[in-house]
């Protein structure tokens, strides 16, 4: 296990850092999110092509760009910190999903025109019951059919392609669990963009009506498994990147903003809070990359590991998110001041894949051999 | 005791002659503001307001016997939302017999409505450091700068304004409070859009606005003194939302007039009951949605009822100890950090059960967006009306007789730092 980023890996950082200040200010956030499809296709293009960030962490050979879940980590916490808008972890999603599950060539076709920013690919996973394992689907897969709903799908309403977690009629849990693809507009699927709590993340409600679709897999719950690991450490990362973006808002503000003749930052009771944020800023982070690492280097904790991260970094987030409001006091109660977009980042992340409760009910189950 | 109430008043006597002057006077099918000057006239609308301004000298117990049969025949009383009673309160204590004269018939009637102007951008917890200045000249002043978090000030007639006429005296002394004419050109009003998505509060923008010196309140430099009649009156309700007129769904004229004057003074108001984090749909959502079978979120809404229920009880005691006439304990002064606790374990229990629809708002949300509300809003109830660390801070100094963090203020005001 690493500790330390390669210089490279730094480099890398500094790449999408500068990349994400120049194109994803708040300003641009703003636009962004009152625009229903959610991202600007030059910017996202230009991501996929320019900075190859498409399928980053897939086998070259699948359609990606061969490198580790590191550097997909390193994205992730850039991506959190500058709240980018674009598809990003909806194409983490597809693209792991597939190669995980699909056969080497189906793979590369599918993954590569995703990576290079060509096609729009939405994983249709969860369901009415909120379920986000393998074990939750219920919508059926018939002789190539597929009859059901999903909803939190996201950036279902832009995709091109959807990729759609199915069960046999009559299997439970984890058996006959299938993948299918199907182009977004076929004939018998509905679409609708769902109001969401964090409008910088679009999520779609999306029901199929005996809709002919193309099985890539027929025993994918190890593939969604995986897939559902791997997107758990993406989003650890982003939170850790969202936290670390509101502690130094709040720091920041601390220092300017004076009150009573002094910096309110002077005040123990602000000073405190600032410092036990970055305890816990600091340990999610280390909380995240570690999983990030352990995903890397294909380790059999994975599960456990990108549980403990994942509820590690929600719980920081909508910490840091929480006091940098109070911190900033009643301007970060206001639409204007930007922290609330970073706080409904935390608070819609918190139980995107499961909340933190959930994941460190997992953490021992997977403990507990 | 007041000194012109002739003999003192039992309950029985005053329930007699409320009822017989309501059985003579009340009238559904009146107009509102006409009935209003009635109760004016009468003292019957604020019995305990001085006789010679709209009262009835009635000591404050004996209010309730009055309530009592207002309510008994459905009669409506005085107008109440808003700060305007705030306002009423101030002038009765600081104001001249010509503010009384001039402002406080129009605020019973409901006729003009009032919007206190004391936070500022610049001074929020130190709310003495206001830096909008009024200066004098001749016969009026000149107030310009800025204030903000005012409700109501996009409909208010008046406002209450509180600022700096002295820059060269400590923060305190360099005050004064004024009634503005909020219809002038000088003053902007403009909307304040909250995270949640409500514009509740305006922020007030003064270029030149004029306030002739006779709406000076008390002295110049005494504004700060005022300033706190006003914040203890508001201690006294929940920030802005004292004095709430339920809503009578009774056929009549008058019922109508009132049904509009409520909607339009509740409008701010809708989400308030959010941002508490509405404890009280707990156990029902955690039921419906089959969460209260999952042992970590039990504990969690277990926890939350704890608070909230002693958080409850304590308020009663402050209470009791009042309605027996001893002084408040440490219990009166533990409230509002209480409610703040209180409102954001609310939120991670509603996060809890809500589960992945925590992620939706508005119609898709669960509760029709009600539950998302929840979560977006209860932010602010440790910030508004005194943040949860000014809170600690009087509690720790005032209750608990911790010394006090040094000064940095003290000085003249134009020396003290500021942004
Ligand atoms: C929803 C809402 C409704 C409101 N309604 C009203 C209203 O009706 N009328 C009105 O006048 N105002 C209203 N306000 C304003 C509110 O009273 C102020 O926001 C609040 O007092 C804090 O002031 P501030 O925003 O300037 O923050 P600041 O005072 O700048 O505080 C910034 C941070 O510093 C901390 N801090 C400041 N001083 C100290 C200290 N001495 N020790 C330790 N920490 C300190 C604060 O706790 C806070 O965390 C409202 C605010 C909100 C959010």
């Amino acid at each position: 296990m690493h500790f330390a980023f390669t210089p490279e890996q730094e480099q890398f950082r500094d790449a999408v850092r500068r990349f994400l200040r120049d194109r994803s200010p708040p300003a641009e956030v703003r636009r962004l999110m009152d625009d229903e499809r959610g991202h600007d296709p030059g910017v996202w293009r230009q991501m996929c092509q320019e900075l190859g960030l498409g399928a980053l962490h897939v086998p070259e050979d699948r359609g990606g760009q061969g490198f580790s879940v590191t550097e997909l980590g390193i994205a992730f916490e850039e991506m959190g910190r500058a709240l980018l808008c674009a598809p990003y972890l909806s194409s983490v999603l597809a693209t792991t999903v597939v190669a995980e599950a699909c056969a080497q060539e189906e793979a590369e076709q599918i993954v590569s025109r995703i990576a290079a920013g060509e096609q729009l690919a939405a994983l249709a996973l969860t369901e009415a019951n909120g379920r986000w394992d393998a074990g939750g689907v219920e919508l059926i897969a018939d002789g190539g059919r597929l009859r059901g709903s999903k909803t939190h799908v996201i950036d279902g309403h832009a995709a091109d392609l959807l990729i759609v977690a199915a069960r046999a009629s009559g299997s439970t849990g984890e058996e006959g669990l299938s993948l299918h693809v199907v182009a977004a507009d076929a004939p018998g699927i509905t679409r609708r963009c769902l109001t969401a709590l964090d409008p910088t993340r679009k999520l779609a409600g999306i029901d199929f009506a005996n809709v002919e679709a193309r099985c890539i897999s027929s025993d994918a719950a190890p593939a969604l498994r995986r897939t559902l690991d791997i997107a758990c450490v993406a989003v650890a990362c982003e939170l850790a990147g969202v936290a670390e973006a509101l502690l130094e808002s709040a720091v920041d503000y601390a220092k300017l903003r004076m009150q009573f003749g002094r910096a309110v930052g002077s005040f123990q009771a602000i000073k405190h809070k600032c410092a036990d944020l970055l305890l816990e800023v600091e340990l999610a982070k280390s909380a995240a990359r570690y999983a990030a690492e352990a995903a890397t280097v294909s380790d059999a904790d994975l599960p456990a590991l990108a549980s403990l991260a994942k509820a590690a970094a929600a719980d920081a987030a909508m910490r840091a998110a929480r006091d940098c409001i109070q911190i900033h006091g009643g301007i970060g109660f206001t639409w204007d001041n930007d922290t609330h977009l970073w706080f409904k980042r935390a608070k819609s992340a918190e139980v995107l894949f499961g909340t933190p409760a959930w994941h460190r009910e997992r953490l021992m189950r997977c403990s507990e051999v | 005791m007041s000194e012109t109430a002739p003999t003192d008043p039992s309950a029985d006597s005053v329930r007699r002659e409320v009822r017989e002057w309501l059985e003579a006077n009340w009238d559904p099918n009146e107009d509102l503001v006409a009935w209003r000057n009635l109760l004016a006239d009468s003292g019957w609308g604020m019995p305990v307001w001085p006789q010679q301004w709209h009262g009835r000298d009635l000591p404050q117990a004996l209010a309730p016997v009055v309530e009592e049969e207002f309510a008994r025949l459905g009669a409506v009383g005085v107008a109440k939302t808003g700060i305007r009673l705030l306002a009423a309160a101030t002038l009765l204590e600081h104001g001249s017999d010509a503010h009384k004269a001039r402002f406080l018939r129009r605020i019973l009637t409901g006729e003009d409505t009032w919007c206190q102007l004391f936070s500022e951008p610049g001074s929020g917890s130190d709310l003495a450091g206001a830096t909008t200045r009024a200066d004098r000249h001749g016969d009026h002043f000149l107030v310009n700068g800025q204030k903000v978090w005012t409700t109501s000030a996009h409909h208010a007639d008046y406002g209450l304004l509180l600022a700096r006429t002295d820059w060269d005296v400590p923060k305190h002394q360099g005050l004064t409070y004024f009634v503005l004419d909020m219809h002038q050109e000088g003053v902007d009003v403009r909307p304040l859009k909250q995270m949640n998505g409500h514009a509740s509060f305006n922020q007030v923008f003064f270029t030149d606005a004029v306030v002739p010196a006779e709406n000076l309140v008390s002295a110049v430099g005494n504004g700060w003194q005022v300033a706190i009649t006003t914040l203890m009156h508001e201690r006294r309700g929940a920030d802005g939302l004292r004095g709430v007129q339920r809503e009578r769904d009774l056929p009549g004229r008058i019922y109508e007039q009132e049904r509009e004057e409520i909607a339009v003074a509740l409008e701010p108001y809708k989400w308030y009951p959010q941002r508490a984090g509405r404890v009280d749909l707990v156990l029902e959502r955690a039921q419906a949605t089959g969460r209260n079978t999952d042992p970590a979120t039990r504990q969690e809404i277990a926890k939350l009822l704890t608070m909230a229920r002693s958080a409850e009880w304590t308020a009663r005691r402050a209470r009791a100890a009042q309605q027996q006439g001893r002084p408040q304990g440490p219990e009166g002064s533990l409230g509002k950090l209480a409610s703040s606790n209180i409102a954001r374990q609310a939120s991670h229990v509603h996060t809890l059960i809500a589960g992945a629809n925590a992620m939706l708002a508005g119609e898709d949300g669960d509760l029709n967006g009600l539950i998302a509300e929840i979560l977006i809003s209860v932010p602010a109830t440790s910030i508004a009306g005194g943040t949860d660390e000014i809170q600690r801070n009087i509690i720790a100094e005032r209750v608990l007789g911790l010394p006090k963090e040094p000064r940095m203020d003290t000085g003249p005001f134009r020396d003290v730092k500021r942004n």
